[in-house]
């Protein structure tokens, strides 16, 4: 029987469009990825963002300082802590107000449990979508350790609002920090406990090594902060250039990466929840006596209730500030940047002298991020997308405010 | 390098191009013509002794009924070898809001132009792909402006508008027999 011969010439070959939608178990959040394929090879890969707008910074525009903060948790509600942080921080420094040392430490260590939190959530989502399920299951335990704590301080577990314009809103039970204590003792010991189920793994090696690779001076260009420009061998961390809180009085170190790949910021990530439960332990063994608010910011914060009820002063004070917002505000704009765990957080404030902010521009890490994700993807395969998804470690509230 | 020497090399460089410099908490802003904004901007990153490599933001804001060029594109720069920083503040007007794009210099310029495009409607010339990001491609006005409501639009976005009926109709639908 003859063969039958094909007409090469006959068929055309067209690339193939797949649409990653919005809802996607992998994409973290709502994110759409168009992707164009010749076979498995990825040729151009386009992300939509935007499903999760909220409008937070018109929002803020029309709210006092102190009403628009709660805005600042859902922006990344994997650690609203920091976030809280970032927006309280940039706050005192355009209105000039010093927190006392108390409120200093206490922030730090809460927010580098917070930390501590979205990257147990990164390793877990990021094994899980490569196929270690068993990680997530195990990061998970310790997660639920930390809300559990958060839920004990402040009352919420994942949205917490907890530190506030001029310190932090309630004092920490010695309960509290007995049990932070002890969870560094042996936090340590879960993290290599999470190294052991993946780190020599050959399969991970062959998903992470070598994928997803972007040098140091691309990594500039496209604006990423964070682990992922340390993975890349950058060293740009904002808690040692620009030290704000009690980060100045403790002692950790940055990992840098060397090869710029998944695997190098996946080493910078674990290496870093190391260097949180050191941060936290100098934190509870420093801890100074003192005040947890501001007292000298009458205009600014609102002043305890025994004064409220016995000053006239103090009383007027608190109404202006609960309705109008802090008042003699001074007329400028300041760009306070701080380190969240995906990256550089920044506020930009523009004040002209009413309580509420003429402009509040939130610069998110994520959204930087998610730019640069064309970069990684192209030319690579179609599994290498999710690797590379998990490796700039994004949260679509934060990117889409 | 001090604050002041970079704004004296600026000046030395460029000296009818910088309008004005203000300076608060610590933090220095420079308010530049927009018309030479890419060749300044270039000067800023390749210079050696400068060498502004990290874009960190890129925002517009309006000042409407406040001062007379209406929008302002504002530029956070950062020095990652010789750290330090600098703003820049570029006025554009609302009759004439276009501005050069500055993707050629800074790689991560593209998505923050976009936004600004989007949430205030500056034209970034030169853009490779100016299109809206967080708004649908089909929205109608730029909601950051001073002159758009906060409650959202007066009509109702037409997307919307589909999502309800498409679910009236998916009511009438007997799905359990």
């Amino acid at each position: 029987m003859p063969k039958a011969e094909i007409d090469k010439d006959r068929f055309k070959k067209e690339n193939l469009i797949l649409n990653m939608g919005p809802h996607h178990p992998a994409t973290h959040g709502v994110m759409r990825l168009l992707l164009e394929l010749d076979g498995e090879t990825i040729v151009k890969c386009t992300p939509y963002v935007g499903y999760l707008h909220r409008g937070v910074e018109k929002l803020a525009e029309d709210m006092t300082y102190l009403r628009a903060l709660p805005l600042t948790d859902r922006l990344d509600y994997i650690s609203s802590m920091t976030h809280n942080q970032g927006y309280c921080y940039a706050v005192e420094t355009l209105l000039g107000v010093e927190i006392p040392t108390r409120a200093k430490f206490i922030r730090t260590m809460v927010c580098e449990m917070s930390r501590i939190s979205s990257h147990l959530l990164w390793i877990a989502t990021h094994a899980l979508d490569i196929g270690a399920m068993t990680v997530f299951l195990y990061a998970f335990k310790e997660r639920e350790f930390i809300l559990e704590q958060f839920e004990a301080l402040c009352g919420a577990r994942l949205t917490v609002t907890y530190p506030r314009i001029g310190g932090v809103r309630n004092d920490v039970s010695q309960e509290f920090i007995d049990s932070v204590y002890d969870f560094t003792n042996y936090f340590p010991s879960k993290i290599d406990e999470y190294e052991r189920l993946i780190d020599k793994n050959r399969i991970w090696f062959k998903r992470t090594r070598g994928i997803g690779v972007i040098t140091a001076d691309e990594a500039v260009s496209y604006g990423l902060t964070g682990a992922a420009l340390r993975g890349s061998g950058v060293n740009y961390d904002i808690r040692k250039l620009f030290p704000y809180d009690a980060y100045d009085s403790v002692d950790f170190d940055v990992p840098i990466g060397t090869h710029g790949d998944v695997y190098d910021r996946y080493r910078c990530r674990m290496e870093e929840l190391r260097q949180s439960t050191r941060i936290i332990r100098q934190c509870i063994e420093r801890l100074p006596r003192g005040a947890i608010m501001a007292k000298d910011a009458p205009k600014v914060i609102m002043p305890p209730k025994k004064k409220v009820l016995t000053s006239m002063e103090s009383m007027i004070h608190h109404f202006m500030v609960i309705t109008k917002g802090p008042m003699d505000t001074p007329k400028g704009e300041v760009y306070v940047a701080t380190e969240a765990p995906k990256g550089e957080l920044g506020f930009y404030f523009i004040s002209d002298g009413e309580g509420k902010p003429y402009r509040m521009r939130i610069r998110a890490p994520s959204f930087a991020h998610i730019a640069a994700l064309p970069k990684l993807c192209e030319g690579g395969l179609i599994a290498d997308v999710i690797s590379n998804i998990g490796s700039i470690d994004i949260v679509l509230g934060e990117c889409d405010r | 390098m001090g604050t002041d020497e970079i704004i004296e090399r600026l000046k030395s460089r460029f000296p009818d191009d910088i309008l004005s410099v203000t300076e608060f908490r610590e933090q220095t802003g420079i308010t530049i013509n927009k018309k030479n904004l890419l060749e300044i901007a270039g000067f800023l990153r390749n210079e050696p002794d400068l060498g502004f490599d990290l874009l960190r933001d890129l925002c517009g804001v309006d000042y409407l009924n406040k001062r007379t060029p209406r929008f302002e594109v504002v530029y956070q720069m950062y020095s990652i070898k010789n750290k330090h920083c600098i703003r820049l503040n570029v006025q554009v007007s609302q009759k004439d809001a276009h501005v050069n794009s500055v993707t050629s210099i800074w790689t991560g310029a593209n998505w923050h132009e976009r936004e600004c495009f989007d949430l205030f409607g500056i034209v970034f010339d030169g853009h490779p792909d100016l299109r809206r990001i967080l708004m649908p491609e089909d929205w109608e006005g730029y909601p950051l402006r001073k002159d758009y409501p906060v409650e959202g639009p007066v009509e109702e976005w037409q997307g919307f508008v589909e999502v309800l009926r498409k679910s009236e109709e998916y009511k009438q639908h007997q799905w359990y027999r």
